[in-house]
């Protein structure tokens, strides 16, 4: 027996431990001979980056919306379109657009059309509402309180209007997160679940599957102890402190915290990671209690649409969602948007103190 | 030109193609939920988990999963432990709690894989991908995660070696999972953007590719993520999400081309200008001349992008680039949403000796971090419990105003050595002098 392991083991193939491969291999050969060069930008129509160098050479980039998750179809129905009418390379960005490089004006316009016609929108660039950022949610995440491509496709039926064309005062982030922990990120406006019950605990599982102290250390709020459960050491909720954030399910499933009714759905604003004009800035609670309604969540799309156009009515140009928030102040975005205010939206966590206004700087 | 919209001219090379021929052998699940999802203007994902189970029954039965889940509103995906031969990480895997109803996605791991810097691709090499997973897994791939890995969707415990092996033969290696350093990212930078301030691609690779050994054996308090922006616009959210951000920056003035900015006036109108130039500079270091020109107070400007990302042809930054550092940006858990702080105002970033302090810099921070952090506890967590004085004591780095927003407001702090900090700073300033 130990010998055949010996023997399967020399067959193992050891890593070649080969990291982050170079980026420049496959990049498009104006991008590699101008690098670092590169003189300015413009946009000439929306979803096209126009950049000239300093050695006159000038790129071309189409960027494309997709459903992120490809299939070998999509792959070669992408490619053939590049190989055709672009020049063989692209990328992705940050928020899954496809981008595709050309050296030549006139290979835009075929290009788009390409992408078009095969049922793909081109748009995302400037103020426009780019793609969502996306999560796994049901189709693979261990904790999700609901889906992402679901509810990004969604979302993006509903606003494929503002990809396509370049509409906002400035550009809008979405974003969307399946649990509390929102691997989605800051956004404009973020869509995350928020759980409003205590974990429900499977008594039978938890000593066999968690390993109990590290659980007790991962609540925040430090409402989670050991204890004997019909005879079985297992961990308990102080349900009077605990505030629902679901920290102990993942260490320890048998604390669900996902419920159908319960897991609930909250919008957030104002997030902003770039530097421009204010330093970045959190996202920040405006909506919550949104059932989790699949397979197209309209209670959510249609608060999103609400504050998307509030904000592209009343924002001036070059306001993020957040900006527009800090000039025209909260009673007045509660008041457009027509959303309730209530004492949950008063942050009580960690340097909340900040968050109040400690001034007598009232808007009426 | 038509848009997507129009009805398909070829409805074989169209994204809602459903092909005919069925070669799964499993009959599919009826999935009225997740039909839903097939109309509309946007690509569906839905129609591409079609076409996915015609061809096999692992995506049958995960389609199957899929519309339960939308059904009962829960999840069914437990973790556990799959790794490939010499890693302990890299793999998300996934085990079905409803096996039973769906058996041939009973397994259905991730494989995380570092996609090049900047996310560049040939088709050639977007195809030997698909090719290679479409072999050993489901065919479906997202690119990207939000973490900036390429996610492998779909494979048995056994295949995940197998595709490895393949994928790892051309240049692919496995990103990070666990408590470990995970797979970072680079903007497009300096490749194609007349913003960037630095060498984001190199940088990148700098910093993940020395710790390889980090990411491949999950070793550290919790996980530890590079990203990298080539300005401040910081495209790749780094401040927020990642506990070592690089930003480029200038120390210089500004680049101005005042005859591009008279075009932009005449363009624009000087009302415009005023509003949407001038009045948004957050230090109020711009002022237009009578003449239209443009007058920066170039030691009051704090380096924000505004005026450059509107102005995109008349101004740019300046040409003595470097990177400025900040540590210790999170989400939420457990203490609260973090950014990063800034540590090193500004580096520069030429040779290779400034690439080895930097590489230095950051093994220092990982090796205090791993001995200092607590379990679960991200670097910025760690510098909060212990306060940024210690934090840079740790780490040799002297303190600097740039670190902070304001000075302390609370009385309540012990001064016994204010004496020889106060020399401190006077002797710097003096070398800094000589």
């Amino acid at each position: 027996m130990a010998q055949a392991q010996t023997v399967e083991k020399k067959q193992m193939r050891t890593p070649i431990e080969s990291g982050c491969p170079d980026g420049m291999q496959y990049m498009h050969p104006l991008m590699v001979k101008n690098f670092g060069n590169w003189k300015y930008h413009d946009r000439p129509r929306p979803g096209v980056l126009h950049h000239v160098a300093y050695s006159g050479d000038e790129i071309w980039t189409v960027r494309v919306g997709t459903q992120r998750q490809l299939g070998p179809y999509e792959i070669n129905l992408l490619c053939d379109i590049v190989d055709q009418y672009g020049e063989g390379h692209v990328r992705f960005t940050i928020r899954s657009n496809l981008e595709v490089m050309v050296s030549k004006w006139e290979k835009v316009g075929p290009l788009i059309q390409a992408f078009n016609d095969a049922g793909y929108p081109v748009g995302g660039t400037g103020n426009s509402v780019t793609m969502i950022s996306h999560t796994q949610g049901w189709l693979h995440c261990d904790i999700p309180g609901t889906d992402a491509s679901g509810v990004v496709k969604s979302l993006m039926d509903e606003l494929y209007e503002e990809f396509v064309k370049e509409e906002m005062p400035n550009r809008v982030h979405i974003t969307t997160s399946c649990c509390q922990i929102n691997c989605g990120g800051q956004g404009d406006i973020a869509i995350n679940v928020q759980h409003t019950k205590p974990p429900k605990i499977n008594h039978d599982l938890v000593a066999n599957v968690c390993e109990r102290p590290s659980v007790v250390a991962r609540c925040p709020v430090a409402a989670i102890r050991p204890a004997i459960v019909n005879g079985k050491p297992s961990l308990e909720v102080d349900e009077k402190k605990c505030i629902c954030c679901g920290a102990c399910y993942p260490p320890c499933p048998p604390m669900q915290i996902n419920d159908p009714e319960h897991s609930k759905l909250a919008i957030w604003v104002g997030g902003k990671n770039s530097n421009a004009r204010s330093k970045p800035m959190f996202q920040k609670l405006v909506a919550a209690g949104l059932p989790n309604n699949p397979p197209r969540w309209p209670e959510v799309a249609a608060v999103v649409k609400k504050i998307l156009y509030t904000y592209k009515k009343d924002a001036r140009d070059w306001e993020r969602v957040g900006d527009w928030v800090e000039r025209i102040g909260w009673p007045r975005f509660f008041e457009l948007t027509g959303l309730p205010f209530t004492k949950f939206h008063i942050d009580n966590w960690r340097g909340a103190r900040n968050s109040l206004n400690a001034s007598a700087h009232i808007r009426f | 030109m038509s848009d997507a919209r129009t009805p398909p001219k070829d409805p074989t090379r169209h994204s809602t193609y459903v092909p005919k021929e069925k070669k799964s052998t499993k009959a599919f699940h009826p999935t009225p939920m997740l039909d839903q999802l097939e109309s509309g203007p946007w690509p569906s994902f839905v129609t591409g988990l079609k076409r996915l189970a015609h061809d096999n029954n692992m995506m049958v039965d995960l389609l199957g999963q899929l519309e339960h889940s939308y059904k009962t509103r829960l999840g069914y995906w437990k973790g556990g432990t799959v790794s490939v031969f010499g890693y302990g990480g890299g793999i998300i895997p996934r085990f079905s709690e409803v096996a039973a109803m769906f058996p041939e996605s009973k397994e259905f791991h991730t494989l995380r894989v570092q996609p090049p810097a900047g996310n560049h691709y040939t088709t050639k090499l977007l195809r030997q991908l698909s090719n290679s997973w479409n072999k050993w897994g489901s065919g479906l791939i997202a690119f990207h995660g939000q973490t900036g890995n390429i996610m492998f969707i779909g494979s048995t415990s056994e295949n995940t070696q197998h595709f490895f092996d393949e994928i790892n033969e051309y240049g692919f290696d496995l990103g990070g999972a666990g408590p470990c350093v995970r797979t970072a990212m680079s903007c497009v930078g300096a490749a194609r953007c007349e913003q960037s301030c630095t060498n984001e691609h190199r940088i990148h690779r700098t910093l993940v590719n020395n710790f390889i050994d980090d990411m491949h054996r999950p070793a550290l308090p919790y996980k530890f993520k590079f990203k990298v922006s080539g300005c401040p616009n910081d495209c790749m959210n780094s401040i927020q999400r990642a506990d070592f951000a690089v930003i480029g920056t200038w120390r210089d003035d500004m680049q101005v081309d005042q005859q591009g900015v008279k075009e932009y006036v005449k363009g624009h109108g000087r009302k415009y200008t005023i509003d949407n130039v001038i009045a948004r500079c957050p230090t109020k270091a711009l002022s237009l001349n009578d003449d239209d020109t443009l007058d920066v107070d170039n030691k009051s400007c704090v380096r924000c992008m505004h005026c450059i990302n509107v102005m995109t042809k008349a101004l740019k930054p300046g040409k003595d680039h470097g990177i400025t550092l900040l540590i210790g940006g999170k989400r939420t858990l457990k203490i609260g949403d973090t950014m990063g702080t800034v540590i090193v105002p500004f580096m520069k970033m030429e040779t290779d000796e400034d690439y080895e302090k930097l590489r230095e810099l950051a093994a220092t921070v990982i090796d205090f971090w791993a001995e200092n952090g607590l379990e679960h506890e991200r670097c910025g967590e760690m510098i909060e419990r212990i306060g940024l004085a210690n934090f840079l004591e740790g780490i040799g780095v002297e303190v600097d105003p740039n670190m902070i927003a304001h000075p302390r407001t609370s009385s309540y702090v012990r001064m016994d050595d204010w004496d020889q900090e106060a020399q401190k700073w006077i002797d710097r300033k003096n070398q800094q002098a000589a």
